[in-house]
């Protein structure tokens, strides 16, 4: 049985938090939320501070942030249909480029691994692709309008340009580029849970995917490629994804985030039941058929519901969640 | 505008809490109750008619679920048609209302009761989504026509 230690709160925004982002170094916090601010958060001797305010970048709720993979550029979502890219080169965070075209609220952005790509998604349920070019320029390489509904949350593959995108209309979707035209297709839909998918995050290898639903339940998915000893059958040479595990009867309302940690590989959930939860696979499971038990249950978290849950890049078991009743928290998991 | 229900059916309201000495006693705790949501809601205005939502039996005390120690209020309610377009609009001033009266501690839910609405799954999902909820209140005009719902007829005409 592990244990979640509560390290700090940290109360500064006004109103609703709704996502929280590690930097890629592990030493700072970014936040976002209903007051149309982005705060930056560092380690100050012992204590987690508020370093940064960005104000002005948004006229509306800034639903999500996600920090480039080199640290040095931060983009966030925000229900005013726009994305703004924010970066430190004059010193201070100053926002440089905003990136239009989505048709009503933005929900999630994220860069891919390379930092070469940036995707976003939007209540329009489209999913756009965004080259980084230089000199600050963003260009549309892609409008992917696979989903039916409102588009919640996208996120890349730890090691290759792969998007996968998660939706209202119940399904999540994994989109790549076609090699031939260089067009993004859909590869993969993901169909089981019976509600919206609020969330989704790859394990270390890129080649299992969790995901968190209004359901209440949450789903781990295996990649099958062409060819596999396994025998699941795959289409038009592309791989294919299974349901392998459905944890449900843990989670009491929607489950709104999911973590899975790429240093200790455990999974945290953030849900309005006001808890956080953490699951851990059963040692010597069956890879085709794995069992996750959970370890933690830490009751009133949050004292509403809790919307973000990331674990640390660097430091195994450092968790940060953000929630409804305004706090943002940092937990030590000790296993 | 072209009324879609013209002649929809008036019941009675309800008549007004007893108070008892229990109540006015301020060292008794006194627990939120269905009553008491009733109470918030049932003065809300229907956005077509000028009758509130209780007198078109829209909301009804029977039809609200209170469990005050886990923080849950779930209130179901009854479109006047089955094809009211105006459903989630009905549901967001309940959402709306009880929102801003109610401690922060409770989750609410609202749906429509069931049966009574040819859409009511898609209904009661974005009325269930507080991220579209969420963005919906930031809609200047949606939250006026929505505030309009709220203020009580009567408060209205007691002033007139």
């Amino acid at each position: 049985m592990g244990k979640l230690e509560h390290i700090q709160t940290l109360s500064k925004h006004i109103g609703r938090v709704w996502s929280v982002a590690w930097h890629p170094k592990g030493d700072a916090l970014a936040t976002c939320g209903e007051d149309k601010t982005i705060r930056i958060w560092a380690k100050e001797g012992k204590e987690w501070v508020n370093k940064v305010i960005l104000t002005d970048g948004h006229k509306r709720t800034i639903r999500d942030i996600s920090w480039s993979p080199c640290g040095n550029y931060l983009a966030s979502a925000s229900f005013d249909a726009t994305v703004a890219i924010w970066d430190k080169k004059s010193g201070e965070f100053e926002c440089s480029a905003t990136l239009e075209g989505h048709e009503n609220e933005v929900k999630s952005v994220a860069w891919s691994k390379s930092g070469h790509l940036l995707a976003t998604c939007s209540r329009d349920k489209s999913v756009w692709i965004w080259e980084v070019a230089e000199d600050d320029e963003y260009e549309c390489a892609a409008v992917l309008n696979a989903h039916t509904q409102d588009v919640k949350k996208i996120t890349w593959h730890p090691h290759v340009d792969l998007l996968a995108s998660a939706s209202y209309d119940n399904t999540v979707k994994i989109f790549k580029e076609d090699p031939s035209d260089n067009d993004w297709i859909c590869i993969a839909t993901l169909s089981s849970h019976e509600s919206t998918v609020w969330s989704l995050s790859f394990d270390k290898t890129g080649n299992r995917l969790a995901t968190c639903s209004d359901d209440q339940t949450v789903k781990i998915w295996k990649q099958y490629l062409p060819n596999n000893s396994e025998g699941v059958p795959t289409t038009d040479g592309e791989a294919s994804w299974k349901c392998i595990c459905t944890l449900s009867g843990y989670h009491t309302r929607t489950v709104y985030d999911i973590s899975w940690c790429h240093l200790t590989d455990s999974i945290a959930t953030a849900c309005g039941d006001d808890i956080i939860r953490i699951f851990k696979e059963d040692e010597g499971s069956d890879p085709n058929a794995p069992t996750f038990s959970l370890i933690n249950s830490a009751e009133r978290s949050h004292t509403q519901d809790v919307n973000s849950v990331k674990w640390n890049p660097k430091v195994p078991g450092l968790l940060a969640s953000c929630s409804d009743d305004g706090d943002i928290k940092l937990w030590n998991f000790i296993e | 505008m072209e009324l879609e229900n013209s002649n929809p059916n008036i019941y009675n309201k309800v008549s007004e809490r007893n108070i008892t000495a229990d109540e006015e006693d301020d060292s008794v705790v006194d627990e939120i109750d269905s009553r008491e949501i009733f109470d918030l809601i049932r003065g809300i205005n229907d956005p077509e008619h000028p009758l509130t939502l209780e007198e078109l039996h829209v909301v009804e005390d029977s039809l609200i679920f209170v469990d005050n120690r886990n923080n849950i209020v779930k209130v179901l309610f009854t479109p006047t048609i089955p094809h009211c377009s105006m459903a989630t609009l009905i549901g967001l001033s309940i959402r709306v209302k009880l929102l801003r009266s109610l401690p922060p501690r409770f989750k609410v839910s609202v749906e429509i009761n069931p049966g009574t609405h040819v859409s009511e799954n898609s209904v009661n999902k974005q009325l269930a989504d507080k991220e579209r909820v969420a963005a919906a209140l930031e809609n200047t005009h949606l939250i006026k026509v929505i505030n309009q719902c709220i203020t009580p007829l009567t408060m209205n005409r007691k002033r007139a």
